[in-house]
């Protein structure tokens, strides 16, 4: 099926989604996604930061699509065009989500564990206004833990449902959901309960934004002051292939490999997760992949050149075309 | 506004080993799980969530949905995800007769306000809380589809429509002296279905 | 007076029996279907009649009923929306509270017609004394052979209950229905795939309104071309209205579509004119959702054209100056009626509504409505009237369900008409509510 996206063609299997086929061609016409997740089923639709214009239904029928679509929820068919960084009514509208995303969040990026890999902190950066309009009182939550290793900071959540979907898909019994409704929704256990089963640490990594946080890394580090490398070990409850993240020859964090688009590759145990803290516990690899962009590549490698090259290798290994700057 | 205390509850395991419907409530239960086909039973949770509220005293204790839970096969956080979406379960106790006023505009162009105002007045509580006695509790509801006979109140089943202040002074009389539960509780289930 | 096809025994003692019903012409259309017409035929029937659907979209039935997917072995379902909850809307109600039997004939025929053997009725929670109307008289069916296997001894068998909802507005959007239907939160689904291909636990569906369903009886009796011959152009039938507000007799007018709005407004026959004497200053002519218009555009169109109780002439001029049948909720206001307060109570069910899904919905609707305090205050400035116009703009059409524009377009609209009511508060810092002293008087007694 060809589709057109930003002026740029391409052809895609039936079945592929708008948000799919533009990840194809690049990050340069990718929209954002806070919500979609594709090693997740059923996710996406929600945040609708992926909203793209569809100026052409299909070759067989040519009408556009009267609203503007979410792009991860919606499949191409043969000879759409749509419009994402070239249609300005789509630019306001993501415009208008980003706001409405960020009316009842903290901003309390100067304290917040995920501020450097937080994909708000990107969308606001690349998407939002300077300034907000919105006057009146935030919503506040109390902050809990939902088991020893998980913080739960309700007031930074913007209801992704991705931490659902994956206890829900990736775990043996879910035990939190999304409570009450409208702007009132939660993220909730049901009763004081903790989450605890191998692959509950996985919540953490598919969190777009501070809500769920590596207890046993809070407050240690920031982000870009951390060194992450890809490293493994044997495991008999996944695959054992992490991302360890260095502060001199300690490791602070350890978390799931994430790919291009930020999501994780494979999701990893609680226990390469939590419970092997020490560099001789692992094999580490060489430097994980960072995109250039990223607060996380200022960090202290000795030789930046050596890194390109390192990055730019393992990129070619995995497949991925070389990142660049959207326009 | 202070910080919202988060929904998470506390779970008494000695309260969750006595909840058990009566015969006659299993049997309605039962009954409701038949409409849907095999395996399918969790659409039965409304319904049965209401039967249940109506059997433990007007409201759904965490022990409750566990005991939903286990009834329907399904997980409790299943359960508290439904009866949180729902303005019709109360996750709080309640008071015998809850008065819910409907406050959207046809209502509201008929007077909704000052009813409110006149039972907060006469019951001396104000919107979401009890009496001391623990007979009434005012709400506030969105449109109960009564516009035409505006404004007006629900108390478990009955509607009481083109209220004035001496209807709502009659109806406060007739629920305190009848002493029948009311929050949903009134509901006769055994000789409808 | 116009032809009554729903509710016109709706006086008649005893209607709720199925005895009474039956003795009135009562499940006529079940015995000419089942006993001599192919389920075809009944959907060519109600093709032919125009019937669009009388929750509020207005999509033609027929056609719905067409798009039905039927492939082999997979069940299909017939579930009626009577989650009636757009404000102003009370008709659904009153036909279920009057005559269950007719929404009861109405599901067996269209089931019929769908091949459906399990059907839906999914009422409203706060509905609940209805749904044990329903109960008894879905019993009643059941003992007289026209519910259950074989009915009237026909090949066809229809098994038909009741489920009560939780209280939620949104379960009226029809896949939100479904899921709580299916014991879930009422979230609206993403489309596609769409309820005719993947509804009920993912089997083809149909979700009808009750009025809707109701309608197929007299449509199979007269015959679809008979029934599109009452109404204007593409807006057949009758439809009925649910009438509120400063009117002088609010209740449920089964209407031919095609009376005139004014006449709708003043004649005896319907709403008997605006009560106290006082002038027509605005109605919201099809639900809460729909733009409400001033006198002079709900009277007579842009044209100078009079308006008609039609999906066309209602919508004629588009939002500029038109507006919406939509469900029929129509609540008229009196020349003392601040259109801001009563877009107050608007937002404020919007935001109480809203699922909280998606972001715009979730977060815009509790926006506009503290906005909208803020004029109730008297602390709102002129630049919060372009705000909200911005934020209303930002849902619309942005959204999974239509309940952001439900939310959106009562706000484009009370400022499109009436910003000149927002500006003066905003200037005076005060906001005077010159009705409550009528409303005072009438409820005072």
């Amino acid at each position: 099926m060809k589709v057109t996206i930003d002026g740029i063609e391409i052809d895609v299997p039936k079945g592929t989604t708008i948000l799919q086929a533009a990840r194809m061609i690049g990050p340069e016409v990718a929209p954002p996604a806070m919500c979609y997740y594709s090693k997740l089923k059923t996710t996406g639709g929600y945040c609708r930061t992926c909203i793209v214009k569809v100026t052409q239904g299909s070759t067989a029928n040519p009408n556009p699509m009267p609203k503007p679509v979410a792009s991860c929820r919606t499949e191409v068919m043969d000879g759409m065009v749509v419009e994402n960084y070239t249609n300005n009514d789509v630019l306001e509208a993501r415009k208008g989500v980003v706001e409405f995303l960020l009316i009842n969040h903290p901003l309390d990026c100067p304290v917040c564990d995920q501020a450097g890999e937080c994909k708000l902190q990107d969308l606001g950066y690349e998407n939002g206004s300077a300034k907000t309009r919105y006057e009146f009182k935030r919503r506040e939550y109390e902050m809990i833990d939902i088991g020893d290793k998980i913080k739960l900071h309700m007031n930074r959540c913007i209801l992704c449902y991705r931490c659902v979907k994956t206890a829900e898909q990736i775990t043996d019994g879910r035990v939190h959901g999304v409570i009450h409704r409208g702007d009132a929704a939660e993220i909730s256990t049901y009763i004081e309960k903790v989450i605890d089963n191998d692959f509950s640490g996985n919540v953490i990594d598919v969190c777009p934004v501070g809500a769920l946080t590596d207890r046993t890394f809070r407050f240690k580090q920031r982000v870009w002051f951390t060194k992450p490398v890809d490293a493994h070990r044997n495991c008999d409850k996944c695959s054992g292939k992490t991302r360890v993240w260095l502060k001199g020859e300690e490791v602070v964090r350890v978390t799931a490999r994430k790919d291009q688009w930020d999501e994780v590759e494979e999701f990893i145990c609680n226990s390469c997760r939590y419970d092997h803290k020490k560099t001789s516990d692992w094999v580490i690899e060489g430097p994980s992949p960072i995109h250039r962009s990223s607060v996380i590549s200022q960090n202290h490698y000795q030789n930046l050149n050596e890194l390109k090259v390192n990055i730019l290798k393992q990129q070619k290994a995995l497949g991925f075309i070389p990142f660049d700057k959207k326009p | 506004m202070g910080a919202q205390v988060h929904g998470t509850q506390e779970f008494n395991k000695a309260k969750r080993a006595e909840i058990k419907f009566s015969d006659e409530a299993m049997n309605t239960v039962n009954i409701i799980i038949s409409r849907y086909p095999q395996g399918k039973q969790k659409s039965a949770l409304l319904p049965v969530l209401h039967v249940a509220q109506a059997e433990f005293g007007g409201w759904l204790s965490p022990e409750v949905m566990d005991y939903v839970a286990e009834i329907l096969k399904i997980k409790p956080i299943e359960v508290f995800e439904v009866a949180s979406f729902y303005t019709m379960y109360n996750l709080k106790p309640v008071g015998k007769c809850v008065l819910e006023v409907c406050q959207t505009s046809s209502c509201w162009l008929n007077g909704a306000e000052d009813i409110v105002k006149y039972i907060e007045k006469k019951l001396n509580i104000k919107v979401g809380e009890t009496t001391k006695d623990g007979m009434f509790t005012l709400k506030v509801a969105e449109c109960l589809g009564s516009c035409g006979t505006a404004p007006m109140l629900q108390c478990g089943a009955s509607f009481h429509e083109n209220l004035t202040y001496q209807k709502v002074d009659t109806i406060i009389d007739e629920y305190k002296t009848s002493n029948k539960l009311r929050s949903y509780t009134d509901l006769d289930y055994k000789n409808t279905l | 007076m116009g032809r009554k096809l729903l509710i016109q025994n709706d006086k008649v003692p005893g209607i709720e029996t199925l005895a009474v019903y039956k003795a009135h012409g009562g499940y006529a259309s079940v015995e000419k279907a089942l006993k001599s017409m192919t389920p075809d035929q009944v959907t060519e029937e109600v093709k032919k009649s125009g019937l669009r659907g009388r929750g509020g979209a207005g999509f033609p039935t027929g056609m719905k009923w067409s798009f039905l997917a039927k492939p082999e072995g997979v069940p299909r379902y017939l579930v009626c929306n009577a989650d009636e909850s757009e404000p102003g809307t009370f008709k659904d109600r009153y036909l279920m509270e009057k005559i269950p039997h007719a929404l009861i004939e109405g599901m067996i025929t269209s089931s019929y017609a769908l091949g459906a053997n399990q059907s839906y009725i999914y009422i409203r929670g706060e509905y609940f004394y209805v749904s044990r109307i329903l109960e008894t008289a879905i019993a009643e069916a059941y003992a007289a052979g026209l519910l259950g296997k074989n009915i009237l001894g026909t090949n066809y068998s229809l098994e038909l209950s009741v489920q009560v909802g939780g209280g939620a507005y949104i379960c009226g959007e029809e896949t939100a229905l479904l899921e709580s239907l299916e014991g879930k939160r009422g979230n609206p689904r993403i489309k596609p795939p769409f309820p005719a291909v993947a509804g009920l636990w993912g089997c083809p569906t149909v979700v009808n309104n009750v009025e809707t369903i109701a309608a197929v009886c007299p449509i199979v009796m007269m015959g679809g071309e008979e029934y599109a011959k009452i109404g204007i152009g593409k807006s057949t039938g009758t439809k009925l209205i649910s009438a509120s507000g400063h009117i002088n007799k609010p209740g449920v007018y089964e209407i031919e579509l095609g009376v005139p709005v004014e006449e709708f407004i003043y004649s005896e026959e319907y709403c008997g004119g605006i009560r106290n004497g006082k002038k027509l200053k605005a109605v919201v002519a099809g639900g809460s959702s729909v733009p409400i218009l001033p006198t002079e555009l709900i009277l007579k169109t842009a044209k100078g054209e009079p308006r008609l109780m039609t999906y066309e002439s209602l919508a004629d001029g588009g939002f500029q100056t038109g507006t919406m049948l939509g469900s029929g909720g129509f609540i008229v206001m009196d020349e003392d009626t601040s259109i801001v307060k009563n877009l107050f109570t608007f937002s404020r069910f919007y935001h109480h509504e809203s699922c909280g899904q998606c972001s715009p919905c979730r977060e815009g609707t509790g926006w506009m409505e503290k906005i909208l305090k803020k004029f109730l205050n008297g602390t709102a400035n002129e630049s919060d009237v372009d705000l909200l116009w911005d934020i209303q703009s930002k849902i619309e059409g942005k959204t999974i369900c239509p309940l952001g524009e439900a939310a959106a377009w009562p706000v484009a609209a009370a400022i499109r008409h009436f910003k000149h009511e927002f500006i003066e508060i905003a200037k005076n810092k005060k906001f005077v509510d010159i009705s409550h002293y009528e409303r005072l008087n009438k409820i005072r007694v």
